[in-house]
């Protein structure tokens, strides 16, 4: 049986209202839509759902990941790569990237599959993740979203059987981003729906029905990939979906989330799947991919876990459209962001395991944990005798903290705070947290986030936030 | 090791300072000529190409290294040396200067401390960001991270801190080459704008160019330049912990600044600051780095400094006089000159020649540097005979 044996999912905390769009002045309650924030992008989000697919599992086993996603900082250099560092993966891991298509996480589930049927894998981690950008007065800035989902492929504790896959493929120009465009073009919305959307999903669909010799009643969920909230309900009437059946697209809540957003809706029907639910799965982008699940009984002995109705609970409302514009980057600012070579490259590859995968040592001699990796103990004085530590799944606890206006942030102050983590003490910045609800002894969780753009490209370190009273 | 290896065998004959503030139209150069040139004067030396025999330097923010200083001044075919310890880089140059003559090497040295920020373009400290894990650096930020451990613990809050900022405003304004020139109130502290929670505006020192000079020479040689010269009876730097991963910190105190205060006390032969310390120039980075710095320096016990703030204890007026020249808050920080300059006010106020904010018949003077996360504490002791 091979198939999905955990996922996660993850959800940026902030929420801008629709009725914000444009500057005008939105009420609490109205629809929304889930931004990342300017610490944010396709790789914080993949981090922090592949984080919450592993909890409870042994990262050692996992042997392959699978980073999908259209939105990347780097046309050249793997995201996978990055990803896998940051969860402190082991080093003899078969990477890849699944790129320019909104049909890149449903790909990359498929491949995933593949490859642990072929027994060139045994445990795939596959995160689809995005975070594209609608031009201001677009549609799509109205119905996109952010968003990360998870999932381990395995060959065993299968929780959900892939059962069938069928994909089309096509040629058309209907929904694009050039290199070096900021943001999504998209030619005249009928026409994409028309001639793309609509007739390629129920191609998709109907192959996967007649493979799998399944109807659409047989499905406890369908979960439709849409560009919009209209188009969605247009294929769910076509292929005669019963309305209890069809999962939530969660427009006005979530948003497209691009190549995200399927899986983050399969992530959801997971949550409330029984045994023997099947799960249909479609998803579109220059053709279209269908994936049937048959839902098995360890679904019900898998701990719960961060999956899409924990972090639609958790929100805050973005105070305003220009907060969240200059938290895109589309804020107007005195200063080009800056350019040149960045950060050295050398130090950032020595420093990777502090800073990317956020490990510590724990010494040998006196058992003090401390960070960041240094030769001589910081306690004992004892030298070169310490083993790993990771960090990032640990709980910490604030000790001391400030409220900084001199950051540069969109929503000034940061919060600093000196934290310590098993007696290892780190500054660290502290975020999703506002200053009254600041005191010392806070328990705090850290996620992975970017720290700063010198140089013009993303630098990634840990940040912590403050661990919610409910888990 | 002797620790009163240092007492009594080095002596200050000489003090010079520039105009400190946002010196536009003068050049690092400019303001070493116009802070040595004083101390020459002062030390009534005519001739240092024969006189000065070596040359410490110390700043932060230059990139020119040691030449600076001696291109400026023409002292060449001399040792001229840079240099660096952050905020406490003045002291420690003049600590290289004070070592060098014990050891016998030169008789007669010149210490430069200056620094030019304002050249940088930015308002306060710049927001750099040298690693990949570093924040932007902002040292408010670190230096307030006391501030909720301390607060809690004793008590103390930000009117505390805010009494310490308008001390030291009212001693700039008696201070000829000070920056900053005006009277504030407990209001004006607390209702300034935030920088970095407790500190508002008011709470901050204030980054100013400037450049302050020494001369050093034998004990045994000093009346040949003056007939009231100052004597050095201690000179330390200690190193610390960077807080931010020294695991168990407690957050209540900087650590370098007790360690550094043992260290010079015992060099200096005192058993009780409070009471043998006439006059004392503290780093006032912050004005919690000043109230940390009464206690870590024995002053008065830990967590009671609120109190002997009320009762004016470190005012002009008061039984421990502190940063008598407004310190960094109002005189003006560029950091490698700021242990120079409170060198030349010690000495003023040990000689004397003080005016309106001179202390009455102070013995020995402290000076106390704070610098890094902060990593390095270094602390001069001066006295009469």
């Amino acid at each position: 049986m091979i198939g999905i044996t955990s996922y996660g999912a993850y959800i940026p905390r902030y929420r801008l209202p629709l009725g914000a769009l444009g500057g005008r002045r939105a009420g609490e309650g109205g629809p929304e839509k889930a931004v990342a924030w300017n610490d944010e992008d396709s790789v914080t989000m993949a981090v922090a759902a592949a984080g919450n697919c592993l909890r409870d599992f042994d990262r050692q086993r996992v042997d392959a990941l699978y980073f999908a996603s259209t939105s990347y900082a780097f046309r050249e250099k793997q995201a996978a790569a990055l990803v896998a560092r940051a969860l402190d993966l082991p080093r003899d891991l078969h990477c890849a990237d699944f790129a320019s298509s909104l049909r890149a996480g449903t790909s990359a589930l498929r491949a995933a599959a593949d490859a642990v049927k072929a027994g060139s894998a045994r445990c795939v981690l596959v995160v689809a993740s995005d975070c594209r950008l609608g031009a201001p007065g677009s549609g799509l800035e109205r119905n996109s979203g952010d968003g990360a989902a998870a999932f381990l492929v395995c060959d065993a504790d299968v929780i959900a059987v892939i059962e069938a896959a069928h994909s089309v493929s096509d040629e058309i120009v209907d929904v694009w981003r050039g290199s070096g465009d900021t943001f999504v073009h998209s030619w005249e919305d009928r026409f994409v729906v028309q001639e793309g959307y609509v007739p390629r999903t129920l191609e998709a669909v109907q192959g996967l029905l007649e493979k799998s010799g399944c109807a659409v009643s047989d499905f406890a969920k369908l979960a439709l990939y849409a560009p919009d909230q209209r188009s969605h309900a247009t294929v769910a009437r076509q292929l005669g979906i019963e309305a209890d059946s069809l999962c939530d697209p969660l427009f006005g809540r979530l948003g497209n989330a691009g190549a995200a957003f399927a899986p983050l809706q399969l992530a959801a029907a997971l949550e409330a799947a029984r045994p023997g639910d099947r799960i249909l799965v479609a998803n579109y982008g220059d053709g279209a991919d269908a994936l049937a699940f048959s839902v098995s009984d360890p679904v019900e002995k898998l701990e719960p876990r961060r999956g899409v109705s924990w972090h639609l609970e958790r929100r805050r409302p973005v105070a305003s459209y220009d907060e969240y514009l200059s938290a895109r980057g589309m804020g107007t600012s005195e200063w080009e962001a800056p350019a040149g070579p960045g950060l050295s490259a050398t130090i950032h590859f020595r420093d990777r395991d502090n800073d990317i995968s956020f490990r510590g040592q724990k010494c040998n001699g006196c058992g003090a944990v401390q960070f960041p990796v240094q030769r001589v103990c910081e306690t004992c004085f004892k030298k070169d005798d310490f083993e790993a530590y990771r960090l990032s799944d640990r709980i910490g606890k604030l000790v001391t903290y400030t409220f900084d206006y001199f950051f540069p942030t969109p929503d000034p102050p940061t919060v600093v705070s000196i934290v310590d983590i098993d007696g290892a003490r780190v500054h660290i910045q502290v975020v999703n947290c506002r200053p009254e609800d600041v005191k010392a002894g806070l328990p705090v969780e850290f996620e992975f986030r970017r720290i700063h753009e010198v140089g013009g490209r993303p630098n990634y370190y840990w940040k912590a936030t403050p661990r919610p009273a409910s888990d | 090791m002797a620790r009163d290896g240092i007492r009594d065998k080095v002596s200050i004959v000489g003090v010079g300072c520039c105009q400190f503030g946002e010196n536009w139209d003068q050049s690092p150069s400019d303001m070493i000529v116009d802070a040595a040139y004083e101390a020459y004067a002062d030390a009534g030396i005519e001739n240092p190409q024969r006189q000065i025999e070596a040359v410490f330097t110390g700043s932060l923010y230059t990139n020119a290294g040691p030449h600076e200083c001696a291109d400026a001044l023409k002292l060449f075919d001399k040792p001229v040396s840079m240099v660096s310890n952050y905020c406490a880089t003045g002291t420690d140059a003049f600590r290289y200067g004070v070592m060098t003559i014990a050891a016998g090497m030169y008789d007669t040295v010149l210490v430069v401390g200056y620094d030019k920020p304002k050249d940088r373009g930015v308002s306060g400290p710049t927001v750099m960001m040298d690693g990949v894990r570093d924040l932007p650096k902002t040292p408010a930020g670190w230096f307030s991270l006391c501030a909720a451990t301390y607060f809690e613990k004793y008590g103390a809050g930000r009117e505390d801190l805010a009494r310490i900022a308008v001390k030291n405003h009212h001693n700039g304004t008696l201070a000829p080459k000070s920056f900053l020139k005006r009277e504030i109130t407990i209001e004006d502290v607390l209702n300034a704008r935030m920088i970095s929670w407790p500190f508002g505006l008011y709470d901050c020192a204030a980054q100013t160019d400037g450049a302050a000079a020494v001369i050093i020479t034998r004990r045994d040689l000093a009346s040949q330049f003056r007939d009231d010269p100052v004597h050095v009876k201690a000179v330390t730097i200690r190193s610390g912990p960077n807080p931010q991963k020294d695991p168990g910190n407690d957050f209540l105190c900087w650590k370098p600044n007790g360690w550094a205060a043992r260290d010079a006390y015992a060099q200096a032969g005192i058993s009780d600051p409070r009471q043998e310390i006439g006059v004392a120039q503290v780093h006032d980075c912050f004005s919690l780095t000043e109230l940390l710095a009464y206690e870590d320096l024995g002053f008065c016990e830990k967590g009671s400094a609120k109190e002997h703030i009320a009762d004016g204890a470190f005012e002009l007026g008061g039984d421990l006089p502190v940063n008598t020249d407004g310190g960094l808050k109002t005189f003006g920080h560029p950091t490698g000159a700021t242990g120079v300059r409170m060198l030349y006010e010690n000495t003023l106020q040990l000689q004397g020649r003080a005016g309106d904010r001179q202390v009455e018949n102070p013995k020995l003077a402290l000076s106390h540097n704070l610098g890094g996360h902060p990593t390095a504490c270094g602390i001069a002791i001066l006295g009469r005979d």
